[in-house]
């Protein structure tokens, strides 16, 4: 057997969250990046795969995380990695300004036995602050390869690539703790037999701390040997330690951390503050951020994605390419050859999978989806969200999530779908009910937001009324849901990066992943759901669920052609204000009835997809009840506007 | 000397205090402060001259002053001692909170004061009044260990220690390095704490900024 054929030996990208981990992935992987997350928001690993003399290796890049014994979902994908793959060599990539508190994780890596490289990256940035690094004493001191690396220009990329085409794992020689730890450790270690991935020493100080995932590891690997002996053993040792074992291993790899940084970092002071540090701290304080966030919604959502994406694009794509250029052919070429009309109908008929699956896609929800993911990772990049996450804490506090939350949120007026996928990375169960749930109500994603933004634009005081009403609704049942939802308030601490110029590469790619996953997940449904709609219309059926369904929507006092609409919403968040728009041009809609169906409309139930994504994370259950109670909602809301906007007068 | 005021009427003045000396309201009324006027409580204030009702009002006098800011003070200490040092939130810190403050007299709110190094604020951000030994302390200059929340923006210190309320959370601020004996500048404290340490900035809300000890 050649050696191609043998899966190809796996190098492992490990370290905190911005510390360029990514950039050193793509700087691996180069054009044979199959990327296949959405990154930086998401759980998953990426996969790539890179050639160095000949041989070729599979890299993986990890989610961030701080240490190995996980505390976010994220972190825990991180270490499964470790736990479970057989890496060839694993690459910690660490930001040289931060050295000191970083290296405890590489302390952790080789400890557990792990081949570890360490890359010292942002070298650049940390040479600016004043720091020098003595790279080759570091690497005499770990003893493992050490290598200096400024990666967004491309600088030690060679030296690491030989680093993992070179690499021969040395034996590693712990560092030693205290006495009476290394005497707990040592009695937990004596009482393992089984082989596992990380080292004895490792596993012992993870069952020791109560990692859960390693415990479940241990007893299903030594029942029967003496498990309950061991078990014994470590419960023994935890409560004899439970006021500071965490923090005495902490200070103890910080110590050893001290020893191994001894004359290698030396640090001139620079007290200057630097644009981006001013432009930070405008950003943080609430007087500054404020109107800075307005400029950004408006430059960004409003101008960029509203006017160009909504705007300029969907009249290009869709007025210009598709009405004059694709559309006659395609209708010319089906009516010829589709003869049948049952056949003509589903491929381009009024619901067809030409007229509503493919020329949607494209010409309507690309552009708009495509131009919200590029501002997205373009504010990303820049490190804006955290920022964003520590200035709407407090507010998000009073509905049960917090800050942290901002990203799915923010994410949502994209993909609604994709961003509850994302609230996965919120902590507490009952912060990712609620993110699901607020969601599925009331962020209206990009594509709905176009038609919705398009079609009240005609009416300022309509767009007024639909802005307000469905910013209470969010704060409103946000804060009841934190209410009467058992549990306390999460808490809330971020590590806030420095502010980046973003690199235009990584953000395209970024946006470029999105919209992959977009279309791969979303284009299938479009499709189904033209062919779900064109059965319908075929069968009757359609007619049968408007019929059964208007007397609701009577009932908001809206006319019965909107019904159509509403059935529509359910496959697709955009065909139902896309039926909307329709129904405007022809007048059938007054300004009240025209406001009240838009709330309604993107309170109403999430689309098809959404909903199989709320299945998918929270249960069956949950997403049941969020979907019943949305419903009922919506409708409720939409009841209410009526008869208030009826009284008051204010948009006759 | 006087017998010791009851525990409602230490009641009716701590709401006195609260809602005329840092509220602005003049006086207070009976039905507010829920008692009656000829209820005991009341009149063992009014008798000591503490308070002055006028039709059905009730008004904090001169003399009642330092007896109110004195219960307001054990009450916030008694919140510092329930919520920081023993870690009961929410309501239960409160109401553990209400009957621990009757028991800190004779001396044992100063020493309550000093274990918990003066602070200036209870857990809810209202200000605890200083005591003799507060004055003192600041008078020697100590140091002291205080909470994240009591430093000034742009204030240098050193973590003392972390209280250990919830382990997790703990754990992380460890993991990212934040560990006793780091140096740390808090940069900020509006709507979030932003604090620096080595060169890397961090934010944390108030829950989590009261557990982080500092020695100025």
């Amino acid at each position: 057997m050649s050696a191609q054929q043998k899966s190809p030996p796996k190098v492992i990208l490990v370290g905190n969250p911005n510390v360029g981990k990514s950039v050193v992935f793509n700087a691996l992987t180069g054009a044979y990046t199959t990327v296949s997350n959405y990154p930086g928001t998401s759980v998953e690993v990426s996969r790539g795969y890179c050639h160095i003399s000949e041989q070729r290796y599979e890299i993986l890049d990890t989610p961030g995380m701080y240490s190995m014994m996980p505390i976010t979902e994220e972190e825990r994908v991180a270490r499964r990695i470790l736990l479970t793959e057989d890496p060839h060599a694993v690459v910690h990539v660490i930001d040289a300004r931060n050295i000191d508190r970083m290296l405890p994780m590489t302390l952790q890596l080789i400890e557990a036995g792990l081949p570890v490289i360490l890359v010292v990256n942002i070298l650049d940035e940390a040479k600016r602050l004043g720091m020098q690094i003595d790279l080759d004493l570091l690497q005499k001191n770990l003893g493992i390869p050490v290598i200096g690396a400024v990666m967004k220009r491309k600088t030690g990329l060679d030296e690491l690539r030989q680093a993992i085409s070179d690499y021969a794992m040395v034996p590693y020689h712990p560092f030693a703790y205290a006495h009476d730890l290394e005497q707990d450790i040592l009695q937990i270690n004596q009482l393992i037999h089984g082989e596992y991935r990380l080292s004895r020493r490792a596993t012992s100080i993870l069952l020791m701390q109560k990692d859960h995932d390693i415990q479940e590891l241990v007893a299903e690997k030594e029942a029967g040997n003496g498990y309950e002996h061991l078990s014994e053993v470590i419960r023994e040792i935890s409560f004899r330690r439970r006021a500071d074992l965490h923090l005495q291993i902490s200070l103890e790899r910080r110590k050893i951390c001290k020893q191994m940084l001894k004359d290698v970092v030396s640090q001139t002071i620079n007290e200057t503050e630097s644009f981006s540090e001013k432009l930070s701290r405008w950003m943080m304080n609430p007087f500054t951020g404020a109107p800075i966030l307005i400029f950004v919604v408006y430059v960004g959502l409003y101008l960029f994605v509203g006017k160009f994406g909504a705007g300029t694009l969907v009249d290009f794509l869709e007025g210009n390419l598709f009405e004059t250029y694709i559309n006659p052919p395609v209708v010319h070429y089906a009516e010829k050859y589709l003869t049948a009309s049952w056949l003509f109908e589903l491929v381009a008929g009024e619901y067809g999978l030409w007229t509503l699956g493919i020329r949607y896609a494209v010409a309507l929800v690309l552009p708009i989806v495509g131009t919200f993911f590029l501002v997205f990772s373009l504010l990303e990049d820049t490190g804006y969200f955290p920022r964003l996450a520590m200035l709407v804490d407090r507010l998000f506090k009073r509905i049960g999530l917090s800050g942290r939350a901002v990203i799915p949120i923010v994410l949502g007026f994209g993909c609604d779908t994709m961003a509850t996928l994302v609230t996965r990375t919120l902590e507490t169960k009952r912060e990712r009910i609620i993110a699901t749930m607020l969601l599925a109500l009331a962020i209206p994603c990009s594509a709905q937001l176009g038609v919705i933004l398009g079609l009240l634009s005609a009416e300022p005081s309509a767009l007024a009324v639909w802005t307000v009403f469905l910013m209470l609704i969010f704060l409103l049942i946000g804060f009841l849901a934190a209410q009467v939802l058992p549990g306390e308030n999460p808490v809330f601490y971020m590590e806030i990066p420095p502010l980046r110029f973003p690199q235009l590469r990584n953000v395209v790619v970024k946006t470029l992943t999105r919209m992959q996953s977009y279309f791969v997940e979303i284009l299938p449904l479009f499709l189904v759901a033209s062919v779900v709609l064109w059965a319908g219309k075929m069968t009757g059926t359609l007619e049968t669920v408007i019929d059964a369904f208007s007397p609701v929507v009577a009932a908001i006092g809206l006319p019965v052609e909107v019904t159509t609409a509403f059935v529509f919403g359910f496959f697709r968040r955009d065909f139902g204000a896309a039926g909307l728009y329709d129904l405007q041009s022809s007048g059938i809609l007054n300004a009240t009835q025209l406001t009240v169906a838009a709330v309604t409309l993107t309170l109403f139930v999430p689309c098809v997809a959404q909903f199989l994504v709320m299945i998918k994370e929270r249960g069956i259950k949950v997403a049941l009840t969020i979907f019943v109670f949305v419903t009922t909602l919506a409708f409720s809301s939409g009841w209410f506007l009526n008869k208030f906007l009826l009284a008051t007068g204010w948009l006759a | 000397m006087l017998e010791r005021l009851s525990e409602e009427a230490e009641e009716i003045l701590e709401s006195l205090w609260v809602m005329t000396v840092e509220g602005d309201n003049v006086g207070c009324l009976l039905t507010s402060l829920k008692v009656e006027t000829n209820s005991a409580e009341l009149l063992e204030l009014v008798q000591r001259a503490f308070v002055e009702v006028r039709g059905d009002r009730v008004y904090l006098r001169k003399e009642g002053r330092p007896e109110a800011q004195m219960t307001v003070r054990r009450h916030r200490l008694a919140e510092r001692l329930t919520m920081d040092i023993l870690g009961i939130a929410g309501a239960e810190g409160n109401d553990q909170a209400c009957q621990f403050e009757h028991l800190l007299r004779q001396g044992v709110d100063t020493k309550l004061c000093t274990l918990l190094n003066h602070p200036t604020t209870c857990p809810h951000g209202n200000p605890i009044p200083p005591g003799e030994c507060c004055i003192e302390a600041r008078k020697q200059g100590e140091p002291g260990i205080v909470a994240l929340t009591e430093l000034k923006s742009g204030e240098i210190g050193e973590i003392a220690y972390l209280a250990a309320s919830d382990d997790k959370k703990m754990q992380k601020l460890m993991s990212m390095g934040v560990l006793p004996g780091s140096q740390v500048t808090l940069m900020q404290k509006f709507p979030s704490y932003i604090f620096k340490v080595g060169n890397s900035q961090f934010a944390v809300d108030d829950m989590l900024a009261r557990e982080i000890h500092i020695r100025r």
